[in-house]
């Protein structure tokens, strides 16, 4: 089958830089997945998009939008896939409902066709109410709505998101992840980057994990935390004994069998990563701290998360 | 999973551009439809204003001749239509690329991307065409009459028609060149020495006692448009070849389009 997207050893090095915004990126994604694209700020996330939208002219390598080349064919490929940015981009001189009429007919829909499709659309994101007032009247969230909505209307096979839910309140999320499902079940293959850990995990079919314009990691979620050295991890909070002090406390429970580091969460609990189940540690753990006379207020036991991918493949220094 | 290998029928990528252009030019008559009222001042006012003070008070005060207003209508009528075509272009562009973004949806509209260059300079000769049609009558009626020369119909079509484009070509070439910050910068350095050395309010023969200045006018491209529409209105009036004015203009709407498509690209993809 044909990938909905398809990258290869894509480089794009802009004028008066002397690294590569992208270096060698490649991956493919299947029709019908939910693919998150994941980095710190500066990766070569929104390259590899703009390339993909005709946006971005490649340096060399190759790319492809549902079997069309996006390099050497841009304007046929610009019918198959569709961009929601992440800043508004909308038409501030029409209303939203003109909006979405003016783009379906850029892409060639009939009178009738563009009309019916606005008046359906507008009502499955629940503009319908506020369908002809100024475009500057929406919030965030409505006008991230409408940037879909539009998107949608000339039925992409595949949709890029960029930073879908960045600013957005709880309540417009849930209904982005939501919509962002329909639409799969519908047939449209999505993209999106971001640098919400919980969002990638929540949505994403697979991740690829990008930095300094190469792919570090690619899998699903739990294919990625799985991969992580200690699949599990222990919280444990505690208040070290009198002459005691956190980071001795971290040795002597590293030196516990089956766990394999921990660190200090900030001002928060003693993070343990673990090559074993947490409950059989638990009981040695407990020994060790009861032996330094630590008081233990707190035990969470769970999975390593997509976070903990990140910070291990991306480092924790700031960008 | 959605079946990719049946395509859409996506190779006959001509008539999507034409169509695409078409629904982009709609889009903008349909907005300037929308905010007429603002166009009309916008492009009327400064003119209007123009032409009641040189023409009808220095007059009324005996500073000028009655001559005179049938002298400078014809040229207010190419100041108009060069100045609207320029900003038709330059303002909104400058906004588009930068602060709205309101152009990305028509740069991912399936024709090629010059086409959104083309469409703009299209747009901005039918504006200023418009105002140019809107300023004769307008004019007569301040003025209580106007100059009006059958046989030089064709060529004031002409002359406008071209003299919009290499305004709309410079507007090209400012709006992707000049950032958001610097748009005040435009109408200081720019906009107004355009205005006053475009032998729009002089006939150009008339320097030739200020040899200086005849040379700077000579340099301005609306100096052209200016004796164009002066030839065809005001024939009996002293001035430049219509044929150099026509070919002058022509060249430099070639060479301003060219420059400005090329800054166009430049922003539209990276």
């Amino acid at each position: 089958m044909t990938p909905a997207v398809e990258v290869r050893d894509l480089v794009k090095r802009y004028p008066k830089r002397d690294v590569n915004a992208v270096d060698g990126l490649s991956f493919s994604v299947q029709p019908g997945e939910i693919f998150g694209l994941l980095g710190p700020n500066g990766a070569g996330k929104s390259t590899t998009i703009g390339v993909l939208t005709t946006r971005v002219k490649a340096t060399s390598g190759e790319a492809s939008v549902a079997g069309v080349d996006v390099i050497r064919d841009s304007v046929a490929a610009r019918k198959l896939f569709a961009v929601v940015p992440q800043q508004t981009n909308l038409d501030r001189s029409l209303t939203p409902r003109q909006n979405l009429a003016f783009h379906a007919a850029y892409h060639g829909l009939s009178r009738a066709d563009r009309n019916a499709k606005a008046a359906a659309l507008l009502d499955e994101f629940g503009l319908a109410d506020q369908a002809d007032v100024k475009v500057d009247w929406y919030s965030g969230g409505m006008a991230q709505r409408l940037m879909i909505a539009r998107a949608m209307m000339h039925e992409p096979k595949v949709l890029f998101l960029d930073e879908p839910t960045t600013g957005l309140d709880p309540q417009s999320r849930l209904f982005m992840w939501e919509r962002v499902r329909d639409l799969r079940s519908r047939g449209v293959t999505v993209v999106l980057t971001t640098h919400d850990m919980d969002e990638a995990a929540e949505m994403a079919d697979r991740v690829g994990i990008v930095d300094h314009g190469k792919l570090l990691a690619l899998d699903t979620p739990e294919g990625l935390t799985r991969g992580l050295a200690g699949h599990a991890v222990l919280e444990v909070s505690v208040t070290p004994g009198d002459g005691d002090d956190p980071d001795k406390l971290i040795a002597a429970l590293t030196d516990v069998v089956g766990v394999e580091r921990g660190e200090a969460v900030a001002g928060g609990p003693i993070r343990l990563y673990l090559t074993t189940d947490p409950a059989t540690v638990l009981a040695p753990v407990i020994a060790v701290l009861s032996g330094r006379s630590a008081a233990l207020t707190n035990v969470h036991m769970g999975a390593a998360s997509l976070e903990d991918v990140f910070i291990e493949l991306t480092g924790r220094g700031l960008r | 999973m959605t079946d990719l290998d049946v395509r859409l029928p996506v190779t006959d990528a001509r008539p999507s551009a034409a169509k695409a252009f078409r629904a982009i030019l709609w889009r903008d008559i349909f907005v300037t439809g929308k905010e007429f009222w603002v166009f009309l001042a916008q492009v009327a006012l400064q003119p209007l204003f123009m032409l009641f003070v040189f023409a009808k008070v220095l007059n009324a005060g005996g500073y000028v001749s009655d001559d005179y207003a049938h002298l400078l209508l014809p040229g207010i009528v190419a100041l108009t239509a060069f100045l609207t075509a320029l900003q038709t272009v330059s303002f909104p562009l400058i906004m588009e690329f930068s602060f709205t973004r309101e152009i990305e949806d028509r740069l991912l509209a399936p024709l090629p991307t010059y086409l959104v260059a083309l469409e703009k300079l299209l747009l901005a000769v039918i504006r200023a065409l418009a105002s140019a049609v809107v300023m004769f009558p307008i004019g007569a009626l301040v003025l209580g009459s106007a100059p009006w020369h059958a046989d030089g119909v064709p060529l004031l079509i002409a002359s406008l028609v071209l003299g919009s484009w290499v305004g709309a070509g410079i507007g090209l070439v400012l709006g992707t060149m000049v950032p958001p910050s610097k748009i005040s910068v435009i109408f200081a350095v720019i906009l107004t020495p355009l205005m006053f050395t475009g032998a729009t309010q002089y006939p150009w023969q008339s320097l030739d006692s200020m040899r200086w200045f005849q040379v700077v006018t000579a340099l301005n491209p609306l100096t052209y448009l200016s004796e164009a529409v002066r030839a065809a209105v005001v024939p009996e009036v002293p001035h430049i070849p219509a044929w150099v004015c026509l070919l002058v203009l022509v060249g430099s709407g070639v060479a301003f389009t060219g420059i400005g498509i090329k800054g166009f690209m430049r922003r539209a993809v990276s």
